[in-house]
């Protein structure tokens, strides 16, 4: 068993971001995310394993400094609270068409604009629907935990190389901020310049060679015919994350005749909401989405032929509700409760809202 | 066991420290913790509370509308969280700048003079630990080697020393708490 320790998600990301061995961290600090940038500087891991962190002078220039790090192979890592990834799409976009591995982590607080420093959920659409211009996905986790929290520094990263695609940890204040026990992984160590070379030397900026023709690292191709084979590429690649990459996790799913959908903190409070319903008697169950791209559209579309309605609860007005509804495809009602504004919602609301909405809608 | 708790009371007095301390000690038992605090402005020379739950098993939810136990360190807390104490669950305050005590029929209530006792101690940061005791000896969820290591386990080593007296200050806590109402 590693080492235990009482951490916020957001220490914990950082640290993990360490013993993972990642690189660079390139951030700028906003509520509720700073912790991650204060815990890599107080840490100081660039005296311990030699990786980079930069607090660099915008959002802006931090996601640049990420395409520019991911394009010499390096593993780099950016983080940012809503407002803050707004301003980092522009880079994000292109480093999809790049078709280079990053990791972005994304402490959700509501919207828009300004907003509040408070949790919210509502950067679902920017954060699988692209976000960014152009025909791109991210990957995306959504940890409910702040084990989840340093675990998926590793997860997600590992399936951004796997296929050359930026992830995202699509998180919010409520896990960035909140206290829970962690097992920390130990620590591995940062690739050196001769692994980066054999393992990312095809399309890595790695330095002079004479021995082969130059890497370009580009995300423009203005002869229309390849730019479309290039996104045909993308598409393909997308489309293999569908197959093969969808991660879920179901509770009382077997019996239920009710569904709870929810992904990271408000699959939380479902799953008290969940307890307190079958208390009453209500057999409801909670799929919780752990990849919200790619999407778990088959177990959804499964789970249709069984129960007599789903509800999506959300700290947003209602976003995740159109995947589910896509999913479902008309079979059963699917509807949507969401808190949202910094408002977090009770377990007796969603109770009331699931007999409310569904049970006698 | 499941005991989920509120501390609330002024930024300053420690409320976040001592849930720290009180989740470390929950770990050093292999119990399930979480510690969510107010993050907002609210904190900035104003109110600080964490919602602190230690659960043999998986914790669902780590924000909650009502608690076993409120532990409150002023007024606006008690204005904020007496209605959120579950039925037959337990209040305990310091009554020092409390105009209006709590009213309800239907909990117990406890009061620890922890302002005073820490200014007896001679010490004004001894005032989170006075009031862990007092929590502790109402609700002895984790054993007292277990706050040892807690408090070990988040106090940074230069501080270490100062362990023996908030070791002194939970046992003050312990010896002075008293009951007001109990149902």
């Amino acid at each position: 068993m590693g080492e235990l320790r009482l951490m916020k998600g957001n220490e914990a990301i950082a640290e993990a971001a360490i013993r993972y061995g990642v690189d660079g961290y390139f951030g700028y600090p906003i509520t509720p995310q700073s912790e991650v940038i204060e815990t890599l500087m107080a840490r100081k891991p660039w005296e311990e394993t030699g990786m980079v962190v930069v607090q660099a002078e915008s959002e802006v220039a931090a996601a640049n400094m990420l395409y520019g790090g991911a394009a010499c192979g390096k593993k780099v890592m950016t983080s940012s609270s809503s407002p803050g990834v707004s301003l980092k799409l522009e880079a994000i976009s292109y480093i999809a068409g790049a078709e280079l591995p990053a990791l972005v982590v994304n402490v959700v607080r509501g919207g828009p604009g300004l907003g509040t420093i408070q949790p919210a959920q509502s950067d679902y659409f920017q954060a699988v629907k692209g976000g960014g211009h152009g025909d791109y996905h991210l990957i995306v986790f959504a940890p409910n935990s702040v084990q989840e929290m340093a675990d998926f520094v590793e997860d997600t990263y590992e399936l951004a190389i796997k296929y050359r695609n930026p992830a995202m940890i699509l998180s919010d204040g409520i896990i960035g901020q909140m206290m829970e026990k962690v097992e920390l992984k130990d620590f591995k160590p940062r690739f050196t310049d001769a692994e980066i070379k054999e393992k990312f030397g095809s399309w890595a900026t790695t330095g002079k060679t004479p021995d082969r023709e130059r890497n370009i690292v580009t995300s423009l191709e203005l002869q229309s015919e390849l730019q479309e084979k290039h996104n045909h590429k993308l598409q393909a690649k997308y489309q293999q994350m569908r197959e093969t990459e969808v991660r879920f996790e179901s509770t009382n799913t077997e019996d239920a005749e009710y569904l709870l959908v929810a992904y990271g903190s408000s699959s939380r409070i479902c799953r008290k909401a969940m307890e307190l319903a079958r208390d009453k008697g209500i057999k409801v169950g909670l799929l919780r989405p752990i990849t919200l791209f790619p999407f778990p559209t088959k177990q959804l579309a499964e789970l249709a032929n069984q129960v007599k309605g789903m509800l999506s609860v959300e700290m947003s007005a209602g976003q995740m509700v159109e995947d589910i509804r896509l999913a479902v495809n008309g079979k059963v009602p699917v509807e949507h409760f969401g808190r949202y504004g910094g408002i977090i919602h009770s377990p007796d609301e969603i109770v009331n809202a699931l007999e409310k909405q569904i049970i006698k809608g | 066991m499941k005991e989920e708790i509120i501390i609330a009371g002024f930024g300053g007095q420690g409320v976040l420290s001592m849930g720290k301390i009180l989740a470390y000690s929950g770990i050093m038992q292999d119990q399930e913790v979480s510690w969510m605090p107010s993050y907002g402005p609210e904190m900035r020379g104003g109110t600080a509370n964490v919602t602190v739950i230690l659960s043999d098993e998986k914790i669902s939810s780590p924000i909650l509308n009502t608690f076993d136990t409120a532990i409150i360190l002023n007024q606006q807390s008690l204005d904020k969280f007496e209605e959120a104490v579950k039925p037959g669950g337990v209040l305990l305050y310091d009554p020092n700048g409390i105009t209006s005590p709590p009213a309800r029929k239907d909990i117990n209530i406890y009061k620890i003079e922890g302002a005073e006792e820490a200014a007896k101690m001679g010490n004004p940061k001894t005032f989170n630990m006075i009031i862990l005791g007092a929590f502790l000896k109402i609700k002895p969820i984790v054993k007292n080697e277990n706050v040892e290591k807690g408090l070990e386990k988040s106090l940074p080593e230069r501080y270490h020393k100062l362990i023996p007296l908030n070791l002194e200050a939970i046992q003050k806590g312990h010896d002075s708490v008293k009951s007001i109402q109990t149902v």
